[in-house]
């Protein structure tokens, strides 16, 4: 059952009614001492989890940008580790230049942001009609979204491919039908119809919110003389902010970090960052070999990967650092159970 | 009379909400779903124009099964891989949730690093760092003094409690995998999360009148309260390991399709991949519903 606005004051009020029992009769100080004693103690136990499970998690993030400011002797002087000796931007420079960064992100971000809004107004509508409309095989259609989700990709692969390919609906589209391959018509097709990554999640998330809301709401709605879609767009979409914004956020991170549907459908998209990142190793390579007449070492190789890395999630954990905050308590109000 | 018309005609009104999705599945899903039934018992042949296709029985499925080097061995590992880290996967993020729900300094930032691998640890970065030399350097380097240490430690203490043998390795190994078991249980804690949040807190004031342990209360409210969200994070888990890097089939399953043995043996491996792992999953699911609590 998700809940509501009253969901953000719980834990505050729960906090509030226990500090408000604290048991003050002498025969239970004793036993109020001990469970005090092993709060302190849990407390302790559990910032050394978090801290460390915290390291493990940012590590990889770590190694990336302390790597990436060391100079080309650092890389094989095996006393530096952490703090580079000799500081330079030039990884992020060459990075730069080899990944057209300015331009192929603005593409990458377009593509991105347009098809997770889609995402979000179909997942929306597909989410409310199957959360609040007794129609007709409705709970079929329910079995049809989760079984999108159970299918593993790799098994629509190839035959995607070829419906791409020869697209044709069914043959409603005659002489042959179009080819979508290397376009990006794929990407936001499938996003504005909810079939797009994992979709079958949100749909299911946004249905999860709806039933919880009060019926109320829209009752005196229609009663007022509103219809379904003035109902929807005016009062139920509005109120249905906390669970557009966990998919906004996730959908944009799914689409940005997707390579297996770009690499596929989408071979000759070489403004999109994702290919840039993906063949950095190997323009930087070439490049090296170029200039230098032989391969790059591993260790320089490396870190231009890793430095490109960088760039590519940069944009990310940004966009995640200003929705940190609201996401979180999104995710508190969009519960759901079941 | 009147009255139940017009409530048909409300109801009528849901096929519009819905018809996106509608479309979607039919061009984007049921066709080129039953274009892979096809496809894995036939031989196909493209052309600029269309494709072709021309029957050739199960003999796809028998490639798949008994020529092919690894597919069988890989197959194998791959659902023992699944059944292994569902449970850890579960235990860990709800352990995760109740820690991120109790009131501490510092708790949007802690819930904020532990959402972040979903961020970041997917998808591309994933793939380079898969094939890269520093990382790939650090983590040996890591899991060799980790795995030493760990695992004499663990050993020490587990030895006296006298556990199966085949208990103790499935410890051993989650603990040495405990990096992948974080990053892959990013949705799940939210999940659980939002669960712990919509439990009534006038449950917790009644059991601490009664004057229950924070351990009781985990085990008679929050995990039975919690349980009905078991069979989602279970069903999330599987769909997110068919992008996990550690999943090999998803690699055999490609590089067959791209070179050598052709679409039709690749959609016949796809399907024995995904009959396994349906059955999987259902009896898993089957199992757990048994014993979930819901809340009415």
């Amino acid at each position: 059952m998700a809940q509501f606005p009253e969901a953000i004051t719980k834990t505050e009020r729960s906090e509030a009614m226990r500090s408000e029992t604290k048991p003050s009769a002498p025969r239970m100080k004793r036993r109020f001492h001990r469970s005090r004693v092993l709060g302190i103690a849990w407390a302790l136990i559990r910032t050394l989890l978090l801290f460390g499970m915290g390291y493990i998690i940012l590590f990889p993030i770590l190694v990336k940008i302390s790597s990436s400011f060391m100079g080309f002797e650092d890389l094989f002087d095996s006393s530096v580790n952490w703090i580079p000796r000799r500081f330079t931007l030039e990884h992020y420079q060459t990075v730069f230049l080899a990944m057209e960064y300015p331009k192929t992100l603005l593409h990458s971000a377009v593509l991105a942001g347009g098809v997770s809004i889609l995402q979000v107004a179909s997942c929306m509508l597909v989410g409310y009609g199957l959360a609040r409309f007794d129609f007709p095989g409705k709970r079929l259609l329910f079995a049809c979204v989760i079984f999108t989700l159970i299918v593993p990709p790799e098994l629509m692969l190839a035959p995607l491919y070829i419906n791409l390919r020869y697209f044709d609906l069914w043959g409603l589209i005659p002489g042959g039908g179009f080819n979508l391959l290397n376009t990006q018509w794929p990407f936001y097709l499938m996003a504005v119809t909810g079939t797009g990554i994992r979709n079958g999640i949100f749909i299911y998330l946004m249905r999860q919110f709806f039933k919880g809301i009060p019926k109320s709401l829209e009752e005196a709605a229609y009663v007022d003389g509103a219809g379904p879609f003035r109902t929807f767009f005016y009062i139920m979409a509005p109120a249905a902010l906390p669970p557009a914004l966990v998919t906004f956020v996730l959908s944009f991170a799914w689409q940005w970090n997707d390579y297996f549907y770009t690499t596929t459908f989408y071979q000759s998209g070489s403004e999109l960052l994702t290919h840039k990142f993906l063949g950095v190793n190997i323009a930087f390579a070439g490049w090296y070999r170029e200039v230098f007449g032989m391969s790059p070492p591993f260790e320089l190789h490396s870190v231009i990967s890793n430095v490109a890395a960088l760039f590519y999630i940069a944009p990310l954990l940004i966009v995640f650092a200003f929705l940190q905050r609201y996401f979180m308590a999104s995710i508190e109000r969009s519960g759901t159970v079941g | 009379m009147f009255k139940l018309s017009r409530k048909t005609r409300h109801n009528l009104a849901g096929y519009v909400f819905v018809l996106p999705f509608v479309i979607g599945f039919a061009a984007f899903f049921l066709y080129p779903f039953i274009l892979s039934i096809l496809l894995s018992i036939s031989e196909l042949e493209l052309g600029a124009t269309g494709f072709k296709l021309t029957s050739v029985g199960l003999e796809n499925y028998r490639r798949a099964l008994f020529v092919h080097e690894n597919f069988v061995r890989v197959l194998f590992e791959e659902i023992v891989r699944v059944l292994r880290n569902v449970p850890i996967i579960v235990m860990f993020s709800l352990f995760v949730a109740v820690m991120l729900n109790q009131p501490f300094r510092g708790r949007l930032l802690a819930r904020v690093i532990f959402f972040l691998p979903v961020i970041y640890a997917s998808g591309a970065v994933l793939i380079m760092e898969n094939f890269d030399y520093l990382t790939s350097t650090l983590r040996s380097a890591e899991s060799g003094s980790q795995g030493a240490l760990g695992g004499q430690t663990l050993m020490l203490v587990f030895s006296n409690l006298k556990l199966p043998e085949v208990v103790l390795e499935y410890i051993l190994t989650s603990v040495q995998g405990i990096a992948d078991i974080i990053k892959a249980s990013g949705i799940q804690i939210l999940i659980f999360l939002a669960g712990l949040q919509s439990i009534s807190p006038s449950l917790y004031e009644a059991s601490a009148m009664e004057g229950a342990t924070a351990w009781e209360e985990f085990w008679k409210i929050t995990f039975p309260l919690s349980s009905p969200l078991i069979p989602t994070v279970v069903l999330y888990t599987i769909i997110d390991s068919y992008a996990s890097v550690n999943n090999k089939i998803m690699e055999v399953i490609r590089t067959t399709t791209f070179q050598g043995m052709g679409y039709g043996v690749s959609s016949a491996m796809a399907w024995i991949f995904f009959a396994l792992i349906a059955v999987t999953l259902a009896v898993l699911i089957g199992i757990i519903s048994r014993w979930v609590i819901y809340q009415e």
